[in-house]
């Protein structure tokens, strides 16, 4: 995996096929096709504002709530998708990866590509819904963009980290959707985290050295609300506010090697 | 001699595989294999130090039994496998083709199935786009293009495959085994391919079992017997090891004689490459005047494929004496097809109005690696005495 090969002519049009591939076999034989990706989120909308504004009442201080729950519950289904896809790509392509030789990681990325053309689709049904709900957008929302960045990398990183050890240990992806369960609860995107904040200040700051919450949060304070609590603006010492990035580029580290090391085993040990 | 590039270039090459013992790969049986200080798997050393070189415009043979080690040199030339000591040094662009159609998706128009193949193997949308239409008039799937693959009937995927495999333009073509696809038509269509390939001095590495093949397309062949000795040589000598390897070493099943009647038969074989030798023993409790002797070899499947009728060789009378064994020495060449036969043997009156007795199988034996079947396939060269 030398790095200037890593984008290589060669490289980026089976990349390209790959993911064509995927998107068009994603909605093979459903009526409605590719508008699915649209429709999903627009449904996730109407039942989000319909149990938590109508019932739950939850998050009533919290201004554009049902938009904020929206943009958590988007980000954190690219997080989940991207990763399972990616944890399987290179089981799932063991035929391919037995019969011929391509850069590994092309599988590892094309799923998680797949997964982000979806996020992005789902943006879009979201950006249109922060318009519809009157929200000041101001120039800090491009800061989406490099946001949006990071949970890529951070996602890509546990992809290719898991699909390597996936190969050996199958029980990976039992542990993996257990830890997403978990984590989902970990992470504020259903609830504000003011209510943890109320029981445990301490609590609430731990759960936003989390890469995820942190990229949530922020996201929501640059699209949603900038009464947001996030990172920046509730934990006061510096060196904290490096965390969540340091997670990633260690767990970006550890894939990048784990990978390299085990890719060229993979087509014996599948 | 002109000077030659070397095409691939495979040095002290060495793989092995560890194969695990259990079929699970889960947590709980590494941790068990773990505590139990097992290894969980057995090292299995398919290739070592194997040396050569194909240079430049070689059609090279590999040809080695089931098990040889084959796949793996397959494999590794083609880059899937990496080597445990030593290497492979490709010039140019190889193009393998380890099994036909890879990456192939039932959901895809056979259009999108030639470019998402064509990407696998390292071709450009435009590159494939300059190659799209000869491979569809090679395989001759004009009018079905755009329609999905899964409503392809077999033969039609297997040529849209071997249609890319053949047309794509690479440098190296890396061939295993695809001769034996299609119908008769398609394949007298790659056997000319083959052949052109062959003028135009082409770098191919075919992998096959076809000696035929070998013999008549390769100009360099290689021969790998448990992946450590690599014979090279012309096809015709690489053809006739690979034969004598195959020869058969217990591949007859002898039965004690068998009694019909008042007469007991036995029948014993010796196999050479290019002779069964038949020692018919037929012992008699009666006296028989003017009898004869007819020797059938069956097929398993029951056909027959060869006879002969002692009378029809010789004109004086064939006398069995009570009590006193007759043996017959039958020699047949050795041209019969690999497989299974069984040896039927009928002593009759001369004028066939009395069936003395008739042995259903006498005698069963295997023919592996002949030498094929040439023209005269039912007119083996046979000799015979008798005592």
């Amino acid at each position: 995996m030398k790095l200037s090969n890593i984008l290589s002519r060669k490289n980026r049009i089976l990349l390209r096929e790959l993911v064509i591939t995927d998107f068009k076999l994603r909605y093979q034989g459903s009526a409605l096709g590719v508008l699915w990706s649209v429709l999903k989120p627009l449904f996730l909308f109407a039942i989000l504002y319909v149990v938590f504004d109508q019932f739950l009442k939850l998050g009533r201080d919290i201004e554009h709530f049902p938009v904020y729950l929206l943009l958590g519950i988007v980000l954190w289904t690219f997080f989940t998708e991207a990763t399972i896809q990616g944890l399987q790509s290179i089981v799932s392509r063991g035929d391919l990866i037995r019969k011929i030789n391509f850069p590994k990681y092309i599988i590892v990325v094309s799923s998680t590509v797949s997964a982000f053309i979806n996020l992005l689709i789902n943006l879009v049904v979201v950006f249109a819904f922060i318009l519809f709900n009157g929200v000041d957008l101001h120039w800090h929302a491009l800061l989406a963009i490099p946001l949006i960045i990071e949970l890529y990398v951070l996602a890509l990183a546990i992809a290719f980290l898991l699909s390597s050890i996936n190969v050996k240990l199958r029980d990976v992806g039992y542990l993996w959707e257990i830890f997403l369960q978990a984590a989902f609860y970990a992470t504020p995107i259903i609830y504000p985290i003011q209510m943890v904040i109320a029981q445990s200040e301490w609590a609430g700051k731990l759960l936003l050295l989390n890469p995820v919450a942190q990229i949530i949060q922020d996201m929501r304070f640059v699209l949603v609300t900038d009464q947001t609590i996030t990172l920046w603006n509730f934990v006061a010492e510096g060196w904290k506010h490096v965390i969540p990035f340091a997670i990633i580029v260690i767990v970006l580290i550890l894939a990048i090697i784990y990978f390299k090391k085990n890719s060229k085993k993979f087509a014996e040990q599948l | 001699m002109s000077e030659k590039r070397i095409a691939v270039k495979v040095e002290n090459l060495t793989k092995g595989f560890r194969i695990p013992l259990e079929a699970s790969s889960g947590l709980k049986q590494s941790i068990i294999n773990r505590i139990k200080g097992r290894k969980g798997y057995r090292d299995f050393q398919p290739l070592k130090n194997i040396s050569f070189e194909v240079e430049e415009g070689d059609f090279f043979g590999i040809v080695g039994r089931n098990g040889s080690g084959k796949s793996t040199l397959l494999k590794t030339l083609a880059g899937i496998y990496t080597p445990e000591k030593g290497g492979v040094t490709v010039n140019g662009k190889l193009v393998p083709f380890i099994e036909l159609g890879v990456g192939f998706n039932p959901e895809l128009s056979g259009r999108e199935n030639v470019f998402l193949n064509g990407a696998l193997l390292g071709f450009s949308h435009a590159e494939m786009e300059a190659m799209y239409d000869e491979i569809v008039d090679f395989a001759e799937l004009g009018d079905f293009m755009e329609e999905r693959l899964k409503n392809y009937s077999s033969g039609m995927q297997v040529r849209l495959a071997f249609s890319i495999a053949i047309k794509a333009e690479g440098d190296i073509l890396l061939l295993d085994e695809v001769l034996a696809v299609g119908d008769e038509a398609f394949q007298r269509k790659c056997f000319n391919y083959f052949a052109q390939l062959k003028r135009e001095k082409k770098t191919v590495i075919l992998v096959t079992h076809s000696m035929e093949a070998v013999q008549q397309f390769c100009n360099k062949a290689a021969l790998i017997d448990k992946g450590y000795k690599l014979t090279i040589g012309t096809p015709l000598e690489i053809s006739q090891i690979y034969r004598e390897l195959n020869m058969p070493t217990k591949k007859v099943k002898s039965t004690s004689p068998v009694e019909d009647g008042e007469i007991k038969i036995g029948v014993n074989l010796k196999i050479n490459e290019a002779k069964l030798n038949f020692s018919i023993d037929v012992f008699s409790k009666i006296d028989i005047e003017d009898a004869s002797v007819a020797f059938i070899l069956n097929r398993d499947s029951g056909e027959m494929v060869y006879r002969w009728v002692l009378d029809e060789h010789i004109s004086h009378e064939i006398k069995l004496t009570k009590n006193e064994s007759k043996r017959i020495f039958l020699s047949v060449q050795n041209i019969f097809p690999d497989g299974t036969y069984t040896v039927r043997v009928a002593v009759r009156k001369r004028d066939k109005s009395i069936d003395y007795a008739v042995v259903g199988s006498a005698l069963e034996f295997e023919v592996v690696a002949s030498k094929g079947n040439n023209a005269n396939f039912w007119k083996p060269i046979e000799e015979f005495t008798e005592e």
